[in-house]
């Protein structure tokens, strides 16, 4: 940068100095002169400008290597660096939809087995409550024993059963793993790029400054928040607790709501 | 564990054979809030996986209650809303948000659109039941 300093330095020493002998010569009615020195001003701005964007389109060029965005590039015969991140980002997205549906299957699967034990169970202690009130003679305490052992042996089936699921419920949680390498090494690559992207930001502004444009930031904002689209929606609000505009909890939006009438 | 998850509704009189819309486009959001609604009792369930989809079934079929999202692509959770409000025989029809969206000026949209009751996700079992009771309660009261 500081090299861009000392042409943007040449530049404005160069105005200064010839600036008053522009005044000088056309006060003198000396115009010959005076256009002179005004291509000898363009000479020095045009320098500077053209070397300003050289150094922004080769900074361009490498950005563009470096990510690998030329698919006519020879070495981008791989993805390119953001279709890879993208790849790898629904490959997330498969990856905690399987794990989400496969630990619901066995949650459905388990739920049954835990309701009918606990049915059952149920049951065969009102029965025993009778029995032991004496309220049942031989033949139902024969009827009783024989529930009793059939309750045993599937309380020990299904409790293997059980223990299974649940150890498969534990293994579904490995996704966790894989994607949060995925996501740290997008999360890298999304940083990589924005600070690319600021540096070209700052040299487009260099280009700026020595053609003397100038952008309405203001008006540029305006003209993107007028783009959005209130009723899309937002998606999950991430730092909801360290924000006014929004509900950090169901408690929040109950309290909004009643204070709507609700 | 089964006592936490089995909801006991006797303190609302709530018509178990209501016929319910499940409207989210991630398949695991509206298998969840199925399985919730299951353990509430309500089994007469159905999916759609966005307003676009949703409007013509509810449209067609006799629904009784209308649990959506808010961001779908397609037709947003909050435009159902709004289609639901002006058509004349739906506009009666109770509908609870169930959405990540948490800026008060949307809630306060939705509010406005004429939406029954309104959760934020991440959500609980309680929070899904406190709130359709709470519907219900006034829908019948």
């Amino acid at each position: 940068m500081e090299h861009d300093d000392s042409t943007l330095g040449d530049l404005e020493s160069t105005l200064k100095n010839n600036a008053r002998d522009l005044v000088d010569s056309l006060e003198q009615g000396n115009f010959g002169a005076a256009v002179q020195l005004i291509n000898e001003l363009n000479k020095v701005r045009d320098r500077g400008l053209y070397h300003e964007v050289g150094k922004l389109t080769r900074e361009l060029h490498n950005a563009i290597v470096n990510f690998q965005l030329d698919p006519r590039m020879p070495h981008a015969q791989e993805l390119s660096q953001i279709a890879d991140a993208t790849e790898r980002l629904n490959y997330v997205v498969t990856m905690t939809e399987k794990a989400a549906n496969r630990t619901m299957d066995l949650v459905e699967q388990s739920a049954p087995l835990v309701n009918d034990l606990s049915d059952e169970a149920q049951s065969l202690s009102a029965e025993w409550g009778r029995f032991m009130r004496r309220e049942i003679g031989a033949d139902g305490f024969r009827e009783l024993a024989k529930r009793v052992e059939l309750f045993l042996a599937r309380s020990e089936r299904d409790g293997v059963k059980l223990s299974g699921h649940l150890n498969d419920i534990l293994l579904a949680q490995d996704y966790q793993d894989l994607t949060g390498q995925v996501i740290k090494r997008v999360t890298q690559l999304v940083t990589e790029v924005e600070s690319n992207l600021l540096k070209l930001m700052l040299m487009a502004s260099q280009v700026d400054r020595f053609a003397g444009i100038q952008h309405d930031h203001e008006a540029l904002r305006t003209e993107q928040e007028k783009s959005k689209e209130p009723s899309r929606g937002e998606g999950p609000q991430i730092h909801a607790d360290k924000r006014d505009d929004v509900a950090s909890s169901q408690d929040d939006v109950d309290d909004l709501l009643s204070s709507l009438g609700f | 564990m089964q006592a936490q998850y089995v909801w006991d509704c006797t303190e609302v009189d709530l018509d178990k054979n209501m016929k319910i819309l499940i409207v989210d486009d991630f398949s695991t959001m509206r298998r969840i809030i199925k399985n919730l609604l299951r353990d509430l009792g309500f089994t007469n369930t159905a999916e759609a996986d966005d307003g676009t989809s949703a409007l013509p079934m509810l449209q067609s079929g006799s629904f009784d209650f209308l649990v959506t999202d808010w961001n779908m692509p397609g037709m947003t959770g909050i435009d159902l809303l709004r289609a639901v409000r002006a058509d004349e025989r739906l506009k009666h029809l109770p509908v609870l948000m169930v959405t990540a969206e948490a800026k008060r000026d949307q809630i306060i949209e939705a509010a406005q659109a004429g939406v029954n009751g309104y959760v934020v996700k991440p959500f609980t079992a309680q929070v899904l039941k406190e709130k359709i009771e709470k519907i219900f309660e006034r829908v019948n009261g």
